[in-house]
């Protein structure tokens, strides 16, 4: 390859430990990709070892080299076309003959190799002993013992291959009989005549004596290959008279047959003790404690992720919150404003919320996965998935879809048969993903009592489960049947899992969801403010700003007459009635300069000039008039404290009582907590009439009064901002889908955001919230809360028709992206579309009317 | 009828004479070690029944009743 750098290819068998010594190799530095053309993961690696630079290739985990599996075609393809300076193949000495019997396969493809020895120490344990010298010396290959997990042997393994890439190879020839050999040579011999063979010709013929349909497949293309496939026909026929087996199978006997006198001569055990992976699976997998204890362990892993979560959630909540406050006060009102607090941080707040409990189901599933445990996993639940049309190996992917679908799909990779992959790939999107946690959780506090709370979310969860096993039996009945994958799985023993390996797992599977916020999640953000902001100019039924401005002026009428009235018939007292008026007309005057400055200061900052200038200008006029007025000034002066004291306590009761509100949310009216705070409001009132006795009956007039306005006031607001909402470009949409969801009980509000939905579901609450004009709002927002019960549209059943329907209809626009790269296929990513959006509907017009029959 | 895989009582070996099946199923079976002459144990069924777990070549290998069926012992 040159002085540039050497290319090392890894293969080995799956939980070899190759992986581990893989990233001990390239630490972080390390890529993922994929190989050209299919979906098989491609990792790659550097390294500067002894002033050379190394480039990695972490090939896929195989058992054998056959052309049955998209992995083990594309490490040989590898190996082969991109003819790497050395293969490094790590071995599991605890289970060495398994492992040789790649070995030499490897071998036959004619690059230099070098053997790691890894995972000696259990190997010791197991009672193995192993002669490595013997064993090297046998394959013609240098062979270093190593320990992956304790990084033990690195650099001796990186200095054997790099020196094997100088050395010329003698390595040692599989003989598989004199009868197999013979039509071996026939074959290779045959092979000498055809030109721009990439392969090495031993190796083609054994290929082909095995059937190998890759190999069929090249050779056809080649010249004199019909003639070859020809003789590779007759050498099987005769083979299989001789031997009474097809000949792949004797070839694959023989391999067997003489990796086994190689491991016999190089290899002693000392029989007999249960290793301790048996030991625990005396337990794990026992008759009986089995399936509780894999229940027990997911039910665990569950509550993992939402009670540990919920503390950096909290943090990640208040932060995203503090964040819309910050920016939203040092902006000017507008639509940049608008779109960056609402649209954005709005939008993508809410995903970043979920991030930890995602990050901790993937820490947990990579733990298991890493430990050896999910093999257990897969053996223990392979019945009931296949009674679903499924296969024990969908079970983690499926798993993962309660995280997250995006990864979950590309789990679907470790499922060799197409078949059982598509149809795990169609159900993972009913395992209900992160991104709708939100949806139910603000529904879910919002129309149902806290105490079935848990169960309501739980029934969502368990339909979605339902569903899958019903869409994968009916799907694996009809469009596509066939065999199933065979269920021949190694149970790898148990082992401590690596924390490098496990925090890189679930860092890999994180970073995924991440860029989906970064990414699509934002897009749509903006795409939904875009639609619901614009056109901005709608005729409205009624003229807002008249009407508001007829309520502020009614209120201030009210608040003068019922409140201050009273308070003046008391301290502006004249001593006779030229004094009255002159009073009177002083009061006026005084208001005035009052007025004139809370309306010229409206808008302006605290700490301006302007508003330093301006409130020196109103308190000279207010000198001025106390000097002009020596005796009656003083009267008015006091009324206007008082006045000021009144909106003061008025001020305080607000307070108290938004308080109590905000403590006593969560709790049940007439339970012990609630009334303990109740009695603590009423104390601290008391205490504040007991302080302004006087004033206090004026003050809790003032107060109903401005709450009344208040009200009044938002309520004008919200309708106004309905009206803008159901003009605005996502108006027009829900409304013209409102008749097809007007059956399930839904209206265009619910319209909008169940279409913003189609492209990321974590951005349906926070389009709620714009069409209901809560600015900024997530599933904890109250005010979101009390005004979807306000609306008359909603109700318990609709909610859960609702939470149904989100649960069900189609996967995100990365998880559809996903899909498509996976199955490579448009028409079955629009089945998927096109079913679960048809499913959604129905089971929720199911739930809706079967809800309104039973009487909900 | 022969003696197969399938019907191998939990803690019993017997050694494999032939591998019957065609295709993937059964090149998988014998790329996992499970060759004629290999001595095979049984380890035990899963919980609800089905697969099996048997131990060869040193180490534990889980397959299907319907796969087992295919190998045959002597």
């Amino acid at each position: 390859m040159g002085t540039a750098g050497l290319t090392i290819a890894l293969a080995g068998n799956p939980n070899s430990g190759k992986t581990t010594i893989f990233n001990n190799i390239t630490g972080a530095r390390q890529h993922v990709g994929n190989y050209p053309g299919v979906t098989v993961e491609r990792r790659e690696g550097a390294r500067n070892f002894q002033g050379q630079n190394l480039v990695i290739v972490d090939l896929p985990g195989t058992y054998s080299l056959t052309a049955y599996s998209l992995d083990e075609i594309v490490a040989r393809n590898f190996i082969v076309e991109e003819k790497p300076d050395i293969i490094v193949n790590v071995l599991d000495a605890g289970n060495l003959e398994r492992n040789l019997y790649l070995a030499v396969q490897l071998l036959e493809l004619e690059r230099p190799v070098a053997l790691a020895l890894n995972m000696v120490d259990t190997a010791d344990k197991l009672g193995f002993k192993i002669d490595d010298k013997k064993l090297g010396q046998k394959l013609g290959v240098p062979i270093v013992r190593t320990v992956g997990n304790r990084n033990e042997g690195t650099d001796a393994l990186l200095a054997a291959a790099v020196n094997a890439a100088s050395v010329q190879q003698q390595p040692i020839r599989v003989d598989y009989g004199d009868d197999v050999e013979q039509k071996i040579a026939l074959l290779t011999q045959e092979l000498e005549t055809v030109e721009d063979l990439k392969y090495p010709k031993r190796w083609l013929a054994v290929k082909l004596l095995e059937n190998d349909s890759a190999v069929n497949e090249n050779v056809a293309a080649l010249q004199g290959g019909t003639k070859l496939l020809l003789s590779a026909e007759q050498a099987r026929s005769a083979l299989k008279t001789l031997c009474g087996d097809d000949a792949e199978t004797v070839i694959a006997d023989r391999r067997y047959r003489f990796v086994g006198e190689v491991f016999r001569d190089a290899v002693v055990k000392d029989d007999g003790a249960e290793n301790f992976s048996d030991k625990v699976d005396k337990v794990l997998t026992n008759r009986v404690l089995g399936l509780p204890i894999f229940l027990v362990l997911m039910w665990l892993l569950f509550n993992f992720v939402f009670t540990v979560g919920a503390y950096p959630q909290e943090w990640i909540e208040n932060g995203v919150g503090l964040l819309g406050k910050f920016v939203g006060s040092h902006m000017a009102d507008g639509d940049l404003k608008s779109l960056i607090v609402d649209g954005i941080i709005g939008g993508v707040g809410g995903v970043i919320t979920f991030l930890p409990n995602i990050v901790l189901l993937f820490l947990g599933i990579s733990i298991l996965e890493d430990s050896g445990y999910m093999a257990r996993a897969a053996f223990v639940m392979d019945r009931v998935m296949r009674f679903a049309g499924l296969h024990g190996k969908s079970f983690i992917p499926m798993l993962m879809g309660f995280g997250c679908a995006v990864p979950a799909i590309m789990g679907t990779r470790t499922l060799e048969n197409p078949r059982d992959r598509m149809v795990t790939i169609f159900v993972i999107p009913l395992m209900s993903c992160g991104a709708r946690l939100p949806v139910y959780t603000l529904l879910i506090s919002a129309f149902f009592a806290p105490d079935v709370a848990g169960t309501v979310l739980f029934s969502l969860y368990v339909l979605g489960i339902v569903l899958a096993v019903i869409v994968a039996f009916i799907i694996r009945g009809s469009m596509l049947k066939g065999d199933s994958e065979p269920f021949v799985m190694e149970l790898p023993p148990y082992h401590m899992p690596a924390l490098r390996s496990v925090l890189m797992h679930m860092w890999e599977r994180a970073v995924l969801y991440l860029k989906k916020a970064g990414t699509i999640i934002l897009a749509v953000s903006i795409i939904v403010w875009f639609l619901t902001s614009y056109p901005s100019e709608v005729d409205f039924t009624k003229d807002y700003e008249g009407l508001t401005a007829a309520a502020d002026t009614a209120f201030t009428e009210t608040v003068d007459q019922k409140v201050f009235a009273p308070l003046a018939a008391e301290l502006l007292v004249a001593e006779n009635a030229e004094e009255q008026s002159a009073l009177e007309s002083l009061t006026a005057e005084v208001d005035d300069v009052y007025a004139e400055f809370e309306e010229q200061t409206a808008e302006l900052k605290a700490g301006s000039a302007e508003l330093a200038a301006l409130t020196t200008s109103k308190d000279e006029k207010l000198k001025q008039l106390e000097t002009d007025n020596e005796k009656l000034y003083p009267l008015v002066a006091a009324f206007m404290d008082e006045k000021d004291k009144i909106k003061g306590v008025s001020e305080q009761i607000a307070a108290l009582d938004t308080q109590f509100e905000e403590e006593s949310e969560e709790l049940e009216e007439g339970s012990a907590e609630f009334l303990a705070l109740e009695t603590e409001k009423d104390a601290k009132l008391t205490e504040l009439e007991a302080e302004n006795q006087k004033l206090f009956p004026l003050a809790v007039q003032y107060h109903e009064l401005q709450s009344e306005h208040n009200e009044q006031i938002a309520q004008l607001e919200q309708q106004q901002a309905s009206e803008k909402i159901a003009g605005s470009y996502a108006g027009r949409l829900g409304k013209m889908i409102e008749p097809v969801i007007a059956p399930l009980g839904f209206d265009w509000k619910i319209g909008i955001a169940l279409i913003t939905g189609f492209a990321a579901k974590e951005v349906v609450v926070s389009t709620l919230g714009t069409i209901y004009s809560i600015g900024e709002a997530d599933e904890t927002s109250a005010a979101l809360k009390a005004t979807l019960l306000a609306d008359p549209t909603f109700s318990p059943l609709v909610a859960y028709a609702l939470m149904a329907f989100v649960l069900i209809y189609v996967p995100c626009l990365t998880a559809m992206a996903v899909i498509k790269r996976e199955t490579n296929s448009w028409k079955w990513t629009g089945f998927v579309v096109v079913y679960t959006t048809a499913l959604a509907w129905i089971v929720s017009f199911i739930i809706y009317h079967g809800g309104q029959a039973l009487g909900f | 009828m022969e003696k197969t895989l399938r019907y191998l009582k939990n803690g019993e070996t017997g050694i494999i004479s032939r591998v019957n099946g065609h295709g993937p199923v059964k090149r998988r079976i014998i790329d996992m070690g499970v060759v004629p002459g290999t001595s095979v144990t049984m380890v035990k069924c899963a919980p609800l029944g089905d697969p099996l777990e048997i131990k060869v070549k040193g180490f534990n290998l889980s397959l299907r009743k319907n796969e087992a069926a295919l190998i045959e012992l002597i």
